[in-house]
C-alpha cells in the first residue's frame, strides 16, 4: 500500500477546525400535533482544531456528548449551528457530490466490531464496498487485490477474503473495521472507543496496530474513549468533555499532569489503578450525585452541581474554556488551579 | 454463556503486527474468486436434505399444474352419476367423489389453479409488501405516517366483504378472468401482516452500526437498502409469505364456497374440499384427497422457505 | 525440569472443612451442536467469612460460568457439570435437590450481574421488586416489607429511599440501578455476595462508588465475596486474593500486593504489561500474541502454551500443576519460579 497523497503536506498544519458545532436533539410531546417542549442539548457549543498527524482524544463520561460529536463529524447527524472546515469547506453544509468526496477524507472506526460489519457480506465485500461506492479510488480490476493488501495492512490473513464476520474473533473484526476505514485513504479517521468492546490483551493489538498504522499513513485520529489510560498512552492532545462541553483541553502532560479544571482532576483521581502501593498514596476525589440531565443542565458552569469548589458565580456566569492563570492551557473554570497532591 | 460465545469462532490466527506476533501469514495469495451470499447459500442449499425433499415436492406439483396428463389419463369433468361414491377402478385409484367423478384426477387437475392463486398472490403480496414495509421502514416520518396508516386501513377492511364487492363484478367473465380476480382481490387485500413484518425487520436493521458505517463511506439509500438492509430483513418475510402462500390456496377455498371464488369448470383444491365437507358423512375421500395435497404443497413451501432463508444467513452456516 | 524449591500439589490439598465455599475440581462443559466446549476445567476455590477474592480473566476464561454454577443458575443444556463438588459449609449443592438448591440461592449466597438494567423488570417499581423477596421468601408483610427496602436502599446510599421507592427502574441512573441491585441482592442478608463485572457497564467516577460501596457492606455485613472481574484496577483496592483464570482453569492464584508486584505466570505478566497505565506515557503496549484458544480444540500441555514467551517442549506435553511458590502463591506454570523472578526485576 503507498503512502497517501498526503505525504507532502506539512506535519502540525490544522487539517479540521471545528467551530462551535451545537447538536440539541428536540423533545416532543402530543401525538398527533407534536409540539417541541424541550431540547437535549447533547453537544452545546464545542470548538477544537485537529493538526495533521496528531491524536487528539477526547474523553468523558457517558452522556457527555463525545459520541454524538463523532456522529455530527461523519455527518450521520445533522447539527443545529456550528462549522467545521475540512479542507477549506464547510463539511456541516456539504451536501451530494461534495459531501462524498469529504467523506473520503475522513472516515471512522466503530466501538461495537460485532454490529459495525454487515452479517452477510463477506469480508471482501465490506472492505471492497469503499471502491464500489467510489469508483474512481481503484480500478474494478485491483479492487480485490487492494482489500487483501488492506487485510495485510491490519494484520489479518489476506486468504480469508471470502470469510464471514462471524467467523472472526472481536479483535479481528475491529481490525476489518480499521481495514474498511483505511481503504479511501483517509488522513483523518475518528475512532469512536474502538477498543472498549475488547478483552484486555486485545486491546493492546489493536492500539499498537492504530500508532503503527498513524506512522505509516501520516494519519490524524480523533479519539473517542471513556477509558482515561488508554487515551493518554494513544494521544497527543486530549480534550475533557461534560454535558456536552469541552471542559479542559491541552496537550497530554497539561491534562494528565496539569489539569486545572475539578472535573478532569475528579475524573483522574477515579482511575483504577492496579498497582496496589501507588494506590494507597493516591488522592482520590469522591464525586457525589449523578451527571445532571442534558436536557436541563445547571445555570453557569455545568459541572458546579458536583464540584468541591462552587461558588455564587459558578451559577450565574459560564467559564469559557480559556487560557487560564494557573496554567496556560484552556480551562473552564473561574477557579482553575493545578491540584498539589495530584499524581 | 456469552463467555463461551465470544472465543468459539475464533481461529488461532495470531495478529502479525503486535510486536510480539510472529512473522506473520504468508502474503504470496493470488487473487481468490471473489464469493457473494447466493453463491454461498447455494453451496450450502445443495448439501441440505430438506431443501432437495421440498423442492421435488414443490417440482412434481409444478409439473402437475403445467401438464396434469402426465398424471393421470382420466378426464376430471367425466363425471357419472351411477359412479357416486364408488370406491377405486381403473385410473381412479381414490375411488369417485358426490358428483361421481374421479378423486384424484380432479385433485391432479385442481393444482394448477390452486397453486396459480397460491404462488403468485405470495408473490405479489411480496412484492407489495417489500416495497411498503422498505419505504416505510426506511424513511420513516411522514413517509411512514402515511404508509402505516395505509396498512391499518387495508388491515381493516373485512376480506370477504370486499372480496364480494370486487368480485362481483366479474361474476359473468370467463374462468382466466375469474382467476386474475380472484389473485388480484387476494393479494391488495393481505399484503398487511408482511408489510408490517418488513417494515419492523427494517427498522431494525437501519440502526445497526454496519449501516451507519456504509453511509459514513457515502453510500446512497439505493445502495443502503439494497445491499445493507433488504439482505438482513428477508428473513422473516420468508417465514410469512410462505405461511400465507398456504392461506391463500384455502382463501380461495372460501370464496368458491361462497360463490364468488373460482367455478366449475375451473377445478380447484378449495372447491372440491368445500364439497367433500358437505358429503364428508357419505364418503371422506373426495375430502381427505384434495386436503392431502394441498398440506403437502403448503409443507413443501414452507420447508423451502425455512431451507431457503437458514442458507442465506452466513451464522448457521 | 521443575525447580527444587517447588513442590507440586494436588488441587485439592485444602485443609477440611473450615471454608465457607469451596470450589472442588469443577469441569463443566458445553454440549453444542457443533461440539464439546470444555469450558471449566479443574476450576478449585475456596472463600472464608469476610473475605473477599477477585476472580480476573477475560471473555472465555470461564470467571462467570464458575459463578453460575455456584449459583445453581447455568443454562443446561448446553451446560454440564461433569464433575467436581462446590461446598457451602460443608455441603456439596451440587448433589442437593433443587429445593434445597432453592434455598441456599437468594438467601446464604446472592449474585448481582454486570447489566443492572436488563436484570431488573422494567414494569415493577424498584421498592416493589426488592420488596418482592422479601414477601414471598421471608412471609413479611406488605408494610414490612416495604419498610426494609427503604432500608435496604437506605444502606445502598440511594438518596431519598422513601421518596424514590416507587420509580422505575428507568427513572435512575445506571449507578443508582446497580445500587438497586445491590439492595436486592442483600435482602435476605447473604452470606456470600458474587458480583459478576459488578461496575463494567459504569463511568469511572460511579465505578469508584461502587466499590466503595461494596467494601464497606462487606466490612459492615462481614459478608465474604466473590468479585468476577476483568479489570485488575478494578478489584485491586478491595480483594485479599485473585485468581486469575485462563481457558477454564485457574492459572495463578496469589495476594494482590505479591500478584501485582511479581506475577509467577506468563499470561499473568502479559496481561498486566498489555494494560496502559494512567501514569506512564509509554512508546508502545507489550501484548499477548495471538487469541484466546477455542474451546471446543484447547491446545495440549499448558493451554496458554501457544501465546506463550516461555514455551518449552515440555509446556507441549504436559498439562502444569498449581506450583506451590510459598505465601500461599500457586501458579499453573513449569516456569514458575523463572517467571517470577524475571518478573520481580
Amino acid at each position: 500500500m503507498t503512502a497517501p497523497a498526503s505525504s507532502t503536506k506539512v506535519r502540525g498544519e490544522t487539517i479540521l477546525s471545528v467551530d462551535n458545532v451545537v447538536k440539541h436533539f428536540p423533545i416532543s410531546q402530543g401525538v398527533l400535533f407534536k409540539k417541541q417542549v424541550g431540547a437535549v442539548k447533547a453537544v452545546d457549543g464545542v470548538s477544537f482544531e485537529l493538526r495533521r498527524g496528531e491524536t487528539l482524544g477526547v474523553v468523558g463520561e457517558s452522556g457527555c456528548g463525545k459520541s454524538t460529536l463523532a456522529r455530527l463529524l461523519m455527518r450521520l447527524e445533522t447539527p443545529t449551528s456550528g462549522r467545521a472546515i475540512l479542507e477549506g469547506r464547510d463539511l456541516f453544509k456539504a451536501s451530494g457530490a461534495e459531501l462524498r468526496r469529504l467523506r473520503r477524507n475522513m472516515q471512522m472506526v466503530m466501538q461495537d466490531p460485532y454490529t459495525s460489519l454487515n452479517p452477510r457480506m463477506t469480508v471482501g465485500d465490506i472492505i471492497g464496498e469503499p471502491f464500489e461506492i467510489h469508483p474512481d479510488a481503484a480500478p474494478r480490476g485491483s479492487r480485490r487485490k487492494r482489500v487483501q493488501e488492506l487485510l495485510d495492512v491490519v494484520g489479518l490473513n489476506p486468504e480469508h477474503i471470502n470469510r464471514y464476520p462471524h467467523q472472526f474473533s472481536g479483535g479481528q473484526r475491529q481490525r476489518i473495521g480499521i481495514a474498511r476505514a483505511l481503504a479511501l485513504r483517509p488522513e483523518i479517521i475518528v475512532c469512536d472507543e474502538p477498543v472498549s468492546a475488547l478483552d484486555v490483551s486485545i486491546q493492546a493489538q489493536v492500539i499498537n496496530l492504530l500508532e503503527q498504522l498513524q506512522d505509516e499513513f501520516g494519519l490524524s485520529y480523533i479519539f473517542i474513549a471513556h477509558d482515561l489510560s488508554v487515551v493518554r498512552h494513544i494521544s497527543d492532545r486530549v480534550a475533557v468533555m461534560y454535558l456536552g462541553k469541552i471542559v479542559e483541553i491541552g496537550t497530554e502532560d497539561e491534562i494528565y499532569e496539569r489539569a486545572t479544571h475539578p472535573y478532569t482532576q475528579a475524573l483522574l483521581s477515579a482511575v483504577p489503578v492496579p498497582d496496589p502501593e501507588v494506590r494507597h498514596e493516591r488522592n482520590i476525589i469522591r464525586l457525589t450525585g449523578d451527571v445532571p440531565s442534558p436536557a436541563d443542565p445547571p445555570s453557569g458552569c455545568r459541572f458546579r452541581t458536583r464540584c468541591w469548589k462552587a461558588q455564587e458565580v459558578c451559577a450565574t456566569e459560564e467559564p469559557l474554556t480559556v487560557a487560564r492563570a494557573a496554567d496556560p492551557h484552556p480551562s473552564a473554570c473561574h477557579f482553575a488551579e493545578v491540584r498539589p497532591a495530584a499524581a | 454463556m456469552s463467555d463461551f460465545e465470544t472465543v468459539a469462532s475464533s481461529e488461532n490466527q495470531a495478529a502479525r503486527r503486535g510486536p510480539s506476533g510472529e512473522p506473520g501469514a504468508p502474503n504470496q495469495v493470488g487473487v481468490q474468486k471473489p464469493r457473494s451470499l447466493a453463491g454461498d447459500a447455494w453451496r450450502d442449499l445443495r448439501r441440505n436434505p430438506i431443501f432437495w425433499i421440498s423442492l421435488v415436492l414443490v417440482t412434481v406439483v409444478t409439473l402437475m399444474a403445467i401438464v396434469p396428463g402426465l398424471f393421470t389419463a382420466n378426464d376430471p369433468q367425466d363425471c357419472v352419476l351411477s359412479r357416486q361414491n364408488a370406491g377405486p377402478s381403473g385410473g381412479a385409484i381414490f375411488g369417485y367423489d358426490f358428483q361421481g367423478c374421479d378423486t384424484y384426477a380432479r385433485a391432479v387437475y385442481g393444482s394448477r389453479a390452486s397453486l396459480l392463486v397460491g404462488a403468485l398472490s405470495a408473490l405479489f403480496t411480496g412484492v407489495i409488501a417489500l416495497v411498503v414495509g422498505m419505504l416505510a421502514g426506511y424513511f420513516g416520518g411522514w413517509v411512514d405516517a402515511v404508509l402505516s396508516r395505509v396498512i391499518d386501513i387495508v388491515l381493516g377492511i373485512p376480506l370477504l366483504l370486499a372480496a364480494i364487492v370486487l368480485l362481483k363484478r366479474v361474476s359473468t367473465a370467463g374462468p382466466n378472468a375469474r382467476i386474475t380476480a380472484v389473485i388480484f382481490v387476494l393479494a391488495v387485500l393481505g399484503w398487511t401482516t408482511a408489510a408490517r413484518v418488513v417494515r419492523s425487520s427494517v427498522i431494525t436493521a437501519k440502526e445497526q452500526d454496519y449501516v451507519a458505517a456504509a453511509r459514513m463511506l457515502g453510500a446512497g439509500n439505493g445502495r443502503i437498502m439494497w445491499r445493507h438492509i433488504l439482505p438482513n430483513s428477508l428473513a422473516p418475510a420468508i417465514v410469512v409469505l410462505t405461511i400465507a402462500l398456504g392461506t391463500f390456496i384455502a382463501a380461495e377455498a372460501t370464496l368458491s364456497f361462497l360463490g364468488i371464488g373460482l367455478k366449475a369448470p375451473t377445478i380447484s383444491w378449495g372447491q372440491d374440499i368445500d364439497t367433500g365437507r358437505i358429503h364428508m358423512r357419505e364418503s371422506s375421500t373426495p375430502l381427505i384427497v384434495p386436503s392431502a395435497f394441498l398440506a403437502l404443497t403448503v409443507l413443501a413451501f414452507i420447508m423451502l422457505g425455512d431451507a431457503i432463508r437458514d442458507a442465506f444467513d452466513p451464522k448457521l452456516r | 525440569m521443575t525447580n527444587s524449591t517447588v513442590q507440586p500439589t494436588p488441587a485439592s490439598a485444602t485443609p477440611e472443612g473450615g471454608h465457607l465455599l469451596e470450589v472442588r475440581d469443577l469441569y463443566v462443559e458445553f454440549r453444542t451442536s457443533e461440539g464439546v466446549a470444555k469450558v471449566i476445567n479443574g476450576v478449585s476455590y475456596h472463600l472464608d467469612a469476610g473475605e473477599t477474592l477477585a476472580v480476573l480473566g477475560e471473555s472465555g476464561s470461564g470467571k462467570s460460568v464458575t459463578a453460575q454454577a455456584i449459583m445453581g443458575i447455568l443454562d443446561s443444556p448446553p451446560a454440564h457439570v461433569r464433575s467436581g463438588q462446590i461446598l457451602y459449609q460443608g455441603h456439596d449443592l451440587l448433589t442437593q435437590p433443587e429445593e434445597q438448591r432453592r434455598q441456599v440461592r437468594g438467601k446464604e449466597i446472592a449474585m448481582i450481574f454486570q447489566d443492572a438494567l436488563s436484570a431488573l423488570n422494567p414494569v415493577f417499581p424498584v421498592g416493589w421488586q426488592i420488596s418482592e423477596t422479601l414477601r414471598t421468601r421471608e412471609g413479611m408483610s406488605r408494610a414490612d416489607a416495604r419498610r426494609r427496602a427503604i432500608e435496604l436502599m437506605d444502606l445502598v446510599k440511594i438518596p431519598a429511599a422513601e421518596r424514590r421507592i416507587g420509580d422505575y427502574p428507568h427513572q435512575f441512573s445506571g449507578g443508582m440501578r446497580q445500587r438497586v441491585m445491590i439492595a436486592m441482592a442483600l435482602a435476605l442478608n447473604p452470606k456470600v455476595l458474587i458480583a459478576d463485572e459488578p461496575t463494567t457497564a459504569l463511568d469511572v467516577t460511579v465505578q469508584a462508588q461502587i466499590m466503595d460501596l461494596l467494601a464497606d457492606l462487606r466490612r459492615d455485613l462481614g459478608m465474604a465475596m466473590i468479585l468476577i472481574t476483568h479489570d485488575l484496577g478494578v478489584v485491586a483496592g478491595v480483594a485479599d486474593r485473585i485468581a486469575v483464570m485462563y481457558a477454564g482453569r485457574i492459572v495463578e492464584h496469589a495476594d494482590v500486593r505479591s500478584l501485582y508486584r511479581a506475577p509467577a505466570h506468563p499470561y499473568t505478566k502479559g496481561l498486566l504489561e498489555s494494560i496502559p497505565r494512567l501514569d506512564v506515557r509509554g512508546q508502545e503496549l507489550a501484548t499477548i500474541r495471538g487469541l484466546p484458544p477455542n474451546l471446543m480444540r484447547i491446545p495440549s500441555g499448558c493451554p496458554f502454551h501457544p501465546r506463550c514467551p516461555y514455551v518449552q517442549q515440555v509446556c507441549v506435553d504436559v498439562v502444569p500443576h498449581d506450583l506451590v511458590l510459598g505465601d500461599g502463591r500457586t501458579s499453573a506454570c513449569h516456569f514458575a519460579q523463572e517467571v517470577r523472578d524475571d518478573s520481580a526485576r
